[in-house]
């Protein structure tokens, strides 16, 4: 079992979803959070004081899967949110110990799937 | 119950809206109804009377009706007010500094362009160029000390008829900020307004109340649903289409929303404008005649209540449950119907003009969305559909007024102004461009065009 968590663009959360949804992945949690990379960040100013802002927003995409889906699930998401422009974001992929439904209790490969 | 929009349900929904509109009509159309009151004698808006022509009143006449006319005055200023709020709210709170500084420095530079040039082109006097098309009294606001006495008018100065029309003439733009928001530049965007509201806006206007051919035909628009309301109707419709919708907003033939940040401030602001609205209508009167500003203000009231009501029905109805922002939008679209002709049509009539403005607004959004024009503020619907709404609907009850002069004057305006705005956007978009960038629209406005956030403690995050 394996924890995919995907940083990417905010406005490419939509396609993301659609690309995960063709390949039958339905299950996942987004949240909102700030980071950067390799994107620079921009400036405002207010009057006359400048600010730079270089932790941007992002989207992140955490996707708990068998074995079998490791594959799909990123090549989901590379199709949902590869613009080719710096700032589409990483895939990173954890050992996953355990999973636990918690309406039946079941454990393993059943609760995730 | 009423949110289970089964068929039993929606078709007794249907049944119900075509039965109140079978009623009002029944009621507006019935001669004897309601026992109105003679409507107020028409008065010549912006004709003003040579020196020695006006019957000579009382000071305090003179200094009531004055007063009124400033308080009038500030009345359709606060307006500016409510249209920021409304569009601000209905917009994305990453568009919010965007939005409100263009509806800052619209009355900013309006007032500035008609004390230039604005307030000669639309009211020559006796100065007219070309037919009864063009007039120009000349550059910058001075007068005589005639201008300062009832000699002038005997329902205001000659400083007191500069601004209360002043106050009316930056509204024209404003609208089509509502249209265009979200993605038009920002630079476009000033240069149009400018040039519309100093040039447009003044010499359509003086075809009717500057005296121009319109007035000798005998079209009537009291108080700017035509001169005011279309004209800037009909730019803020060129310019959606030209400018194109949101991104995101039409994806693969569906209709995608794009919710307002805040409704709260859509609600302040459109209260605003009917407050405002009292002054729109009331000081159209020009003068603080009791029985006809008082009328007036009634038949405006009605309009916007039964503006909401209509849209109200018309958004259950249709939508199957009661949208806040079509109610809000059927409130304008009463307040815009109703100004061509408050002075003239009976209380039962102002009514149902407000009733069918209500209506008609609710099916002009769904229908431009269908057409894949994007209006996130309803500006169209609300300021063009109503304003020739409006403007027919006094050739429908208007004591004495022709539907077809009303028709000739609406098709007049449409033509002027569809074609200036083609003119001003093309020209516009040739040489600076009118849309922001991709990467722009996505980061929002604030960013690209102000470098400053509107809500900076705020983060606004996704939520879809």
């Amino acid at each position: 079992m394996k924890l995919i968590t995907a940083i990417i663009q905010p406005e490419k959360l939509p396609d993301v979803k659609a690309a995960l949804f063709a390949a039958q992945v339905y299950k996942m949690t987004v949240s909102n959070v700030i980071g950067c990379g390799q994107q620079m960040g921009y400036h405002e100013s207010y009057r006359g004081a400048i600010a730079e802002v270089n932790l941007l927003k992002k989207v992140r995409i955490d996707i708990a899967v068998n074995e079998n889906f490791v594959k799909p699930t990123i090549e989901a998401i590379i199709r949902g949110a590869r613009t080719g422009k710096i700032g589409d974001g990483k895939i990173f992929v954890t050992d996953l110990l355990e999973c636990i439904r918690i309406r039946t209790g079941e454990t393993g490969s059943e609760a995730i799937g | 119950m009423w949110m289970r929009a089964t068929g039993k349900f929606r078709r007794m929904r249907w049944l119900a809206l075509v039965g109140c509109l079978m009623v009002a009509v029944l009621l507006g159309w019935s001669p004897s109804s309601w026992a109105d009151p003679e409507p107020a004698a028409e008065v010549d808006k912006g004709f003003t009377p040579a020196i020695g022509e006006a019957p000579p009143i009382s000071r305090e006449l003179f200094t009531t009706n004055n007063v009124w006319m400033m308080v009038a005055t500030f009345l359709v200023f606060i307006m500016h007010l409510g249209f920021a709020t409304v569009e601000s709210g209905l917009n994305r709170a990453k568009n919010a500094v965007n939005i409100l500084f263009k509806n800052t420095m619209i009355p900013a530079m309006g007032l500035l362009t008609y004390a230039l040039i604005g307030f000669n082109l639309m009211y020559p006097g006796e100065c007219w160029v070309v037919g009864r098309l063009l007039g120009f009294g000349g550059w910058g606001i001075s007068t005589g000390p005639e201008g300062l006495t009832s000699a002038y008018s005997p329902g205001y100065t000659y400083w007191t008829d500069f601004l209360f029309q002043g106050m009316f003439a930056a509204t024209a733009a404003t609208i089509v900020s509502g249209a265009v928001c979200e993605r038009i530049k920002l630079s476009s965007f000033l240069i149009f307004s400018m040039l519309y509201v100093a040039l447009v806006y003044p010499i359509v206007g003086s075809w009717h109340w500057g005296g121009g051919w319109l007035r000798e035909m005998g079209f009537h628009d009291f108080a700017g649903s035509t001169l005011v309301h279309s004209v800037g109707g009909w730019a803020a419709l060129i310019g959606a289409i030209m400018v194109g919708p949101r991104l995101g907003k039409y994806v693969q033939g569906t209709i995608r929303p794009i919710m307002g940040h805040n409704i709260p401030l859509v609600v302040i602001g459109v209260f605003l404008l009917w407050l405002g609205w009292f002054g729109f209508n009331g000081g159209s009167v020009l003068s603080a005649d009791p029985a006809a500003v008082s009328f007036v203000l009634v038949t405006t009231s009605l309009a916007a209540s039964a503006g909401a009501v209509g849209a109200m029905a018309a958004s259950w109805t249709i939508q199957k449950k009661p949208d806040l922002t079509m109610v809000l939008n059927g409130i304008l679209a009463g307040l815009v119907g109703i100004t061509a002709g408050a002075d003239v049509v009976s209380v039962s009539a102002s009514m149902l003009i407000g009733l069918i403005a209500g209506v008609l607004v609710v099916i002009s959004v769904l229908t431009l969305d269908r057409m894949q024009v994007d209006d996130p503020v309803g500006a169209v619907s609300v300021h063009l559909v109503n304003g020739i709404w409006g403007t027919l609907a006094v050739g429908i009850w208007g004591e004495g007024k022709n539907f077809v002069t009303q028709l000739i004057g609406v098709l007049a305006y449409a033509a002027a102004c569809v074609l200036s705005a083609l003119a001003l956007f093309g020209l516009l978009r040739g040489l600076l461009g009118l849309r922001v960038s991709r990467e722009e629209e996505i980061t929002g406005l604030d960013i690209g065009e102000h470098g400053m956030e509107a809500y900076p403690d705020f983060q606004g995050f996704l939520t879809k």
